[in-house]
C-alpha cells in the first residue's frame, strides 16, 4: 500500500453534478479495488497558465488515496478513456509529503511565511 | 588637482556579500509542494525558467525536488512553460 495523490484537470463545460458524479465515479473506483480515500479538495474553475485542448480554462480536483501499486495502471485506463478529463497526474507521496499535507489542512503552517523571499 | 587626489595605505574594507544559504535546510522544510505556485515562484524568473543554484543558493538534493515540483506544475498548467512578464 502507498500514498498517491491524483490530480485531474476536467473540461470546464462540465455542470456542478457531473464534476461531482465524475469525483464519486474515480472515489468509488479506488474504494472497489482495494485502496482507501483520503482527502478530496475539488478546486473549482481555475484559469490554466497555458491552453489545453483549446481551452483556457479547466476544473481542477485533488484526491488523496492509499492504494496498492497496481491501482494506478486501471485507473489510468479508465481517465484516459474518459472524455471529459484533460489531463491528469498521480504522484506518490513519501512520508514528508503525507506530513505536509495533514499540516496544510488542519492550517499548522503556511509555506510562504516560513520563507522570506 | 593632484592635491585632491584621495589615497589610502591600506585597502578600503568592503562589505562582504551575505552568504547565500539552502531555504529548505535553514528552515527544515522537507517537502516540495507541486500545488504551491507561489512559492515555486521564488525559483524562477521572468521567463518562467528556472534559477541555477549559483542565485538560488539552494542545495543540490533540494534543488532536485524543487525542479521536479516546477515541471509538475508545468504539467498540470499551473506554472506555463514559455512565457514573458511573469512577475
Amino acid at each position: 500500500m502507498n500514498n498517491y495523490e491524483l490530480m485531474v484537470i476536467f473540461t470546464p463545460v462540465l455542470s456542478e453534478e457531473d464534476f461531482k458524479a465524475a469525483q464519486k465515479k474515480y472515489a468509488d473506483f479506488i474504494v472497489e479495488n482495494g485502496g482507501t480515500t483520503g482527502h478530496s479538495n475539488p478546486w473549482g474553475l481555475k484559469s490554466l497558465a497555458y491552453p489545453i485542448e483549446k481551452k483556457t480554462t479547466g476544473i481542477y480536483w485533488v484526491l488523496e488515496y492509499e492504494a496498492p501499486s497496481d491501482l494506478n495502471e486501471k485507473m489510468k485506463i479508465q481517465i484516459l478513456r474518459d472524455e471529459q478529463v484533460m489531463r491528469h497526474m498521480i504522484t506518490r507521496l513519501d512520508k514528508y509529503a503525507v506530513e505536509y499535507n495533514y499540516k496544510k489542512r488542519t492550517g499548522g503552517f503556511h509555506t510562504t511565511e516560513k520563507t522570506p523571499a | 588637482m593632484a592635491k585632491n587626489e584621495i589615497k589610502y595605505l591600506t585597502a578600503i574594507k568592503q562589505e562582504k556579500p551575505k552568504k547565500k544559504f539552502c531555504r529548505f535546510k535553514k528552515y527544515g522544510i522537507k517537502y516540495v509542494d507541486y500545488k504551491d505556485i507561489e512559492f515555486l515562484k521564488k525559483f524562477i524568473n521572468e521567463q518562467g525558467k528556472m534559477l541555477p543554484r549559483r542565485l538560488s543558493g539552494n542545495s543540490l538534493k533540494y534543488q532536485r525536488k524543487v525542479s521536479d515540483a516546477v515541471k509538475k506544475a508545468r504539467q498540470m498548467a499551473l506554472l506555463p512553460y514559455v512565457t514573458d512578464l511573469l512577475k
